[in-house]
């Protein structure tokens, strides 16, 4: 019964103090909407790339040489990642697909349109591991492979940008000087930041590597996919014996290769967009550290103000600890209502703000840690002003005008 | 201690330190209160009458002697110990009223139950506020009421808690003379009834009321005058009754 009179005891004297009330709100308000709106938008932005990760296939495996993944091995200590390589990995238990791969950035021309793109060279796999679809032709075979035959499969960004409406099937494209002919569309998977699944050309790796990048051994990664994520480790440990064993690597010799597979890809992704989400948190935090600054700074006014009010209080029996219990629930109330208030306009603003491509995505954990914390900085910066109060001396208390 | 005797205070002494001279603002006092006693304590400024206020309300304590309210020693208690005291067995009415200003009178009355997690707090003060014939002004705050009538909730809320003692510093000090006469009247039923007051004043009109009047100097007891019992407030003597 005290507790709701001390409730409304402090509702009114807000009440009494509108504009001040309200001013001291603000600052919880922004501080809460400001670490509501980063949180959705940390986890936005990790939800978006977890997102992309995934959508680039399942329980797959990537092989990169000697830990570069760009260039193809330059120092002759270390062998480059070959198609015997590739074969050999095939035979390894639990595999499921494996492909070949060599990347190059090049002019891609159709009658007078000209677009510049990823050309993709690899096995007819690639499109299982990886998780795209064709949507009209078919995509190449292992018999295009086997023939170095001049076929493309191109994707539906680049389908749009040479051929605008008109069915690419059949046509044929010049990619750098050498000519294909397109037999396949891919379906869109939309478009990731700076990458783009969407504008690339895909050609049998064995066409690539001979007519277009004159090179027959290194590849620029191998991709495959292997049949259940239990099995990732196991793959992955096996791909490096199989691999120290070909490249003729002897006890103590460091990795010519660098294996990543999708799961510590993941890992990384979930790692890095919390710690993104926690460091875009902790900036916002600094605000509500600001409002329950304000809110220490009301309540001592408060407190002096009401010297009188504690002084009945005491000499009709008040304890120290009612007295501390009833500042405190006032600054808790103050932080709360400005909490509440913080967390509708933070939903608010995540919904609205966006980032690049990342927009906000609110949880309720993250509104229950705000209401939390605003909690616990009523609390906390109410403390000292109520502590004060409850050791307030009764007569001079009395005597206060 | 007997039974009669509800409060007794044996070589009560209290100094103050101001600046660098120390002041003896009671020196040595004794006195007994019975239950069911009027008193009155009066002095000048300076006298110790408020210092002697404190202590007998509990919001303060003696450096020496000693204090016995109702067959308890409260003179060595301290803090929330004294909170307690004050909450069960003392009723404060002040000069100024000092009612909270945003709380309904009812609310008012109360507060010092629910301090006692009284659950029947709503019903006694109900009652309260009607023994002092306030019974249809309950949901009036302060600011509506008028001196008189805060005054009568300020002696509910002290009557409330069916205290030991109620202690009136000067009860009647902010009241013109006719409504400071109802007040007493009102003190004196509520004597009637029971209950032992205790008037802190520097009026001898309103302690002229009292059973007893205790004067005091310079923080000793120097007179002890027994007044007619229940002197009703004259029509004749309006001019002097309120400072």
């Amino acid at each position: 019964m005290l507790f709701w009179t001390t409730i409304k005891i402090a509702l009114r004297s807000m009440l009494a103090n509108k504009l001040r009330a309200i001013l001291t709100m603000l600052g919880m308000i922004i501080g809460v909407a400001a670490v509501i709106a980063m949180l959705a938008l940390g986890n936005g932005a990790k939800k978006r790339i977890l997102g992309w990760v995934s959508r680039m296939g399942k329980n797959t495996i990537t092989i990169f040489p000697h830990n570069s993944k760009i260039a193809p091995v330059l120092n002759g200590s270390a062998d480059p990642l070959s198609l015997g390589d590739a074969r050999a990995i095939l035979k390894i238990p639990h595999v499921k697909y494996v492909s070949p791969v060599v990347t190059a950035w090049q002019p891609v021309k159709w009658g007078g349109n000209f677009t510049t793109c990823n050309i993709v060279g690899c096995a007819p796999t690639y499109i299982k591991i990886h998780d795209f679809k064709v949507q009209s032709g078919a995509m190449f075979t292992d018999y295009d492979c086997q023939d170095i035959a001049s076929v493309a499969v191109i994707g539906p960004e680049t389908a749009e940008r040479l051929f605008g409406s008109q069915d690419p099937i059949g046509r044929t494209i010049t990619v750098s000087t050498v000519r294909f002919k397109v037999v396949g569309v891919l379906v869109p998977k939309g478009r990731h930041g700076w990458f783009d699944p969407d504008n690339q050309v895909l050609l049998p790796y064995t066409t690539a590597m001979t007519d277009l990048m004159g090179r027959l051994v290194a590849l620029n990664h191998i991709d495959l996919q292997v049949d259940h994520a239990a099995n990732l480790n196991r793959v992955q440990a096996a791909c490096q014996r199989v691999l120290r064993l070909r490249h003729s690597l002897i006890y103590g010799d460091e990795d010519d290769f660098w294996i990543s597979n999708q799961l510590q890809v993941l890992k990384m992704a979930n790692r890095i967009g919390g710690a993104f989400t926690l460091f875009l948190g902790s900036v916002a935090g600094i605000s509500l550290l600001v409002g329950g600054i304000g809110i220490m700074n009301i309540m001592l006014v408060t407190v002096t103000e009401r010297t009188r009010e504690i002084g009945i209080r005491k000499a009709i029996g008040a304890r120290r600890r009612d007295i501390l219990r009833q500042f405190l629930i006032e600054s808790m109330i103050i932080s709360l209502l400005g909490g509440l208030m913080g967390v509708g306009a933070g939903i608010v603003a995540a919904h609205y703000v966006k980032f690049r491509s990342f927009s906000g995505h609110v949880e309720p954990s993250m509104v229950f840690l705000a209401l939390s914390i605003s909690a616990a900085i009523g609390i906390f910066f109410g403390y000292y002003p109520a502590r004060r109060a409850a050791a307030l001396n009764p007569i001079e208390a009395l005597r206060y005008e | 201690m007997g039974q009669r005797e509800l409060l007794e205070i044996t070589n009560l002494t209290k100094r103050y330190r101001i600046g660098d001279t120390d002041v003896l603002a009671l020196d040595a006092v004794n006195l007994v209160i019975s239950r069911g006693e009027m008193l009155a304590i009066t002095g000048p400024s300076g006298s110790g009458k408020s210092t002697l206020m404190n202590i007998l309300g509990c919001l303060d304590t003696a450096d020496s002697g000693s204090y016995m309210l109702a067959g308890e020693d409260v003179s060595k208690l301290a803090g929330d110990q004294l909170a307690a005291i004050r909450n069960r067995r003392i009723g404060f009415v002040f000069q100024n009223f000092n009612l909270l200003p945003r709380l309904s009178a009812l609310e008012n009355v109360e507060l010092p139950l629910l301090y006692a997690s009284r659950h029947d707090a709503k019903t006694l003060a109900r009652a309260a506020l009607t023994t002092v014939g306030l019974a249809d002004r309950t949901h009036h705050e302060p600011n509506q009421l008028s001196g008189g009538q805060r005054q009568r909730v300020a002696i509910a809320r002290a009557l409330v808690t069916d205290p030991a003692i109620i202690l009136a510093d000067e009860p009647t000090g902010n009241l013109d003379s006719q409504v400071g006469r109802d007040i007493l009247d009102l003190f004196h039923r509520l004597n009637q009834a029971g209950s032992t007051i205790i008037i802190v004043t520097h009026d001898h009109e309103v302690a002229r009321h009292c059973g007893r009047e205790v004067q005091l100097r310079d923080g000793r007891i120097v007179a002890e005058v027994q007044h007619a019992p229940h002197c009703q407030p004259s029509t004749t003597k309006e001019t002097t009754a309120a400072a």
